[in-house]
């Protein structure tokens, strides 16, 4: 059995490190690119979202290059992501694929089965010892969530471009053959001094700036064309609504983005009271605690047709009003092209720079002591 | 409370209008309903609606601001789930919110929860949360939800009997159509009998000698079994009534072809049209056509597909 699940940012390092351990072949699919998106888009419908065209087409590229069992993720709804595993068999069968299928439905769809798939992936292994793998392989994950969410922090401040994109891989690289609780701890430590010692400039004024939408969309770099490394060398510090263990974990108090669902729900309630399924809920809610919190602006994306986050789409502009911040959505389909997005993202930026620049200008007249040295800023902006 | 409420003509309208209309009479309120979608109707919710939304959810913008000067308060209930384990369409979930959202003044919306999911007892609470607003008396809202539930259950009849839902609610009760050719028509019944959203393809369809099907005049039974026979089964109420009409129409035969109508956008029927589509080429005598419509469909493009699907079916039943 050579098994192989689609790319979503850091997860074909997730899976790499489990199989090691229940003692799977794993074929992570060759890196997302244009042909995976040729190809996936070939044997999709017309509109399904970005995702389900992506996936087919890494499934495709895995397959052709020895992969012979499919891992993919169901799913109880209301997002169509749920129903994704049926549809790709479907359309891969009818384009003449021979493959097994494996999917892993969540524990709402019923523990039995949960238990059993995972017990296919990791033959001979006790339900213990499975526990066992999963908590420590997690843990890992974890620790990689919190590199991700360092660099997208603290890429604004770097002094020489690159050094932490650099460091971040370096990082990575450190984490990743560490198998033990005590190898992880000590990893862990390295990683994050590497990153901690990348030459800052922390008094550098940035623009705070959060990004909120769709899970796959945010954390496949592919389909969001990797503006999170772009924003940061640009100097704007980022914060992101969704990581990838907070979105595979049950728990729901989502602890490397550490704002809890029930704290979301409350923030969008006045403007949307009720779960749309994905993620238009909390980018709903994200949107306004990032607003509270006071940064700049919000960056919404997700794919064309996405049902949950057309809902928030249509509901922001009343958020951007009330809390007085600038919001701008990508809608991200296979005929997107990076240049619209970058131009359309430089713009953005400019207006949340001369934004920020008038706002402390404002303040500035009550303090003119701090007047020089923020207009001076301002300009460096 | 004593108050006019608008029923907008769209969405779930086709569905379960005479329930709400019930309920909302027998709790004193007057029923104000919007009337058929027009090119205004469609313009008005274009302009205000988010681009990315399906043709259906804009035109139901269309129908509130059709009302919203004529009503105290418009009714756009919540309705989550129908049946145990499922959901509706997630522009369901958050209707009301969406109805919020819109750029224009409308008044009160009135936004119900219909939750099954959570179980008998929180279903009902939440309809006699929602009786609160216009009376006290826990009775009357009891009796006001009875007469909603019977005018729906004769409703229900009226449509297994062959009756179309604009034709029923607008008490037209023809004799159900004859024809020489049988088409079953699957897809969302807010897509299938608003004849703006289909340019009026089931009157075409009568007009051409064909006698018109759809999902209301097979038994729920009959539909859920259907649906069961997917691998995995959707999580999604109103899709499994249009895949398991579809199913058994493929499985009986008791049509000549299936016409499905589904809307650009959406979610679900982007993938129910691949099940459909599969089904109808590996394990069906029953041709299948896709038609899929948003504000820009033509009338011409449309007619010209349809006839020749249709004369494609009267060609294989000669030979």
């Amino acid at each position: 059995m050579r098994v192989t699940t689609p790319h979503m940012g850091k997860l074909d390092r997730i899976f790499l490190d489990l199989f090691a351990r229940t003692g799977i072949e794993y074929i992570a699919p060759p890196k997302t690119s244009a042909r995976t998106l040729q190809l996936g888009v070939r044997y999709s419908p017309e509109f399904a979202c970005l995702p389900l065209k992506v996936t087919i087409g890494n499934f495709i590229e895995a397959l052709e290059s020895g992969a012979d069992t499919l891992l993919m993720a169901g799913g109880v709804g209301p997002c169509r992501f749920g129903y994704y595993a049926e549809i790709q068999k479907c359309v891969l069968e009818e384009a003449g694929y021979k493959f097994n299928m494996i999917v892993l439905e969540p524990p709402a769809a019923g523990w039995k089965l949960f238990i059993d798939t995972v017990k296919i992936l990791a033959p001979g292994k006790s339900i213990y010892q499975i526990w066992q793998i999963i908590k420590v392989s997690f843990r890992k994950a974890r620790i990689m969530d919190e590199l991700e969410k360092y660099v997208l922090k603290y890429r604004a401040y770097e002094v020489n471009r690159g050094d932490t994109t650099k460091a971040y891989k370096k990082a990575l690289d450190i984490i990743q053959p560490a198998m033990t609780n005590e190898e992880i701890t000590q990893a862990a430590e390295e990683a994050f001094l590497i990153l901690e010692s990348v030459e800052k400039d922390m008094d550098r004024p940035v623009l705070k700036v959060g990004i909120v939408g769709e899970f796959f969309v945010l954390l496949e770099p592919f389909t969001n064309f990797d503006i999170e490394e772009y924003l940061g060398n640009m100097g704007v510090s980022l914060e992101r609504s969704v990581y990838l263990t907070d979105w595979i974990s049950p728990s729901s108090k989502n602890p490397v983005m550490g704002i809890s669902d029930s704290e979301i729900a409350k923030a969008a309630k006045p403007y949307l009271n009720h779960f749309v399924g994905g993620e238009g809920l909390p980018s709903v809610g994200h949107t306004i605690i990032y607003a509270k919190e006071g940064l700049d602006g919000v960056i919404q994306l997700f794919p064309f047709t996405c049902m949950p986050d057309t809902i928030a789409k249509s509901i922001l502009p009343q958020v951007s009003r009330d809390f007085d911040i600038p919001i701008i959505s990508f809608v991200i389909d296979e005929q997107t092209g990076r240049a619209g997005i970058i131009t359309r993202l430089e713009a953005f930026i400019d207006l949340l720079a001369s934004r920020k620049k008038h706002k402390d200008r404002l303040q500035a007249l009550g303090h003119g002591a701090h007047r020089r040295e923020l207009a001076r800023s301002g300009a460096a902006l | 409370m004593s108050a006019t409420v608008g029923i907008p003509q769209a969405l779930l309208y086709y569905k379960y209008y005479p329930l709400w209309e019930g309920f909302l009479k027998g709790l004193g309120a007057e029923v104000v309903t919007s009337n058929v979608t027009t090119k205004r109707v469609v313009n008005a919710g274009t302009a205000v609606a988010e681009n990315e939304l399906c043709l259906p959810v804009k035109i139901f913008f269309g129908h509130l601001i059709e009302l919203k000067d004529k009503v105290d308060a418009l009714f756009v209930p919540r309705v989550i789930s129908v049946e145990k384990d499922t959901y509706t369409c997630p522009k369901f979930l958050g209707l009301p919110d969406l109805a919020r959202a819109v750029d224009v003044k409308l008044p009160k919306i009135l936004d119900p929860y219909f939750n099954i999911r959570l179980g008998r007892r929180r279903y009902y609470e939440a309809i006699f949360d929602f009786g609160k607003l216009f009376t006290s008396s826990k009775y009357k809202i009891w009796r006001a939800w009875q007469s909603g539930v019977r005018a729906q259950r004769l409703y229900q009849k009226k449509l297994l009997s062959g009756l179309s839902p604009l034709d029923i609610l607008s008490g037209i009760e023809d004799a159900p159509s004859k024809g020489n050719i049988k088409i079953g028509v699957a897809g969302h019944p807010y897509n299938v009998h608003d004849p703006y959203i289909n340019l009026n393809l089931i009157k075409k369809l009568k007009s051409w000698g064909a006698q018109v099907f759809t999902e209301e005049m097979i038994p729920h039974k009959v539909l859920d079994r259907e649906a069961g026979k997917l691998p995995k089964r959707l999580f999604w109420s109103y899709e499994k009534e249009v895949v398991g009409a579809a199913f058994h129409w493929m499985q009986t035969k008791s049509v000549d072809g299936i016409i499905y109508i589904l809307s650009f956008a959406c979610g679900q029927d982007s993938l129910i049209q691949v099940l459909l589509e599969t089904k109808a080429k590996k394990q069906s005598d029953v041709p299948l056509m896709s038609l899929v419509i948003d504000e820009h469909s033509g009338e011409a493009g449309l007619v010209t597909r349809v006839e020749a699907f249709i004369d494609m079916l009267r060609w294989r039943s000669i030979s």
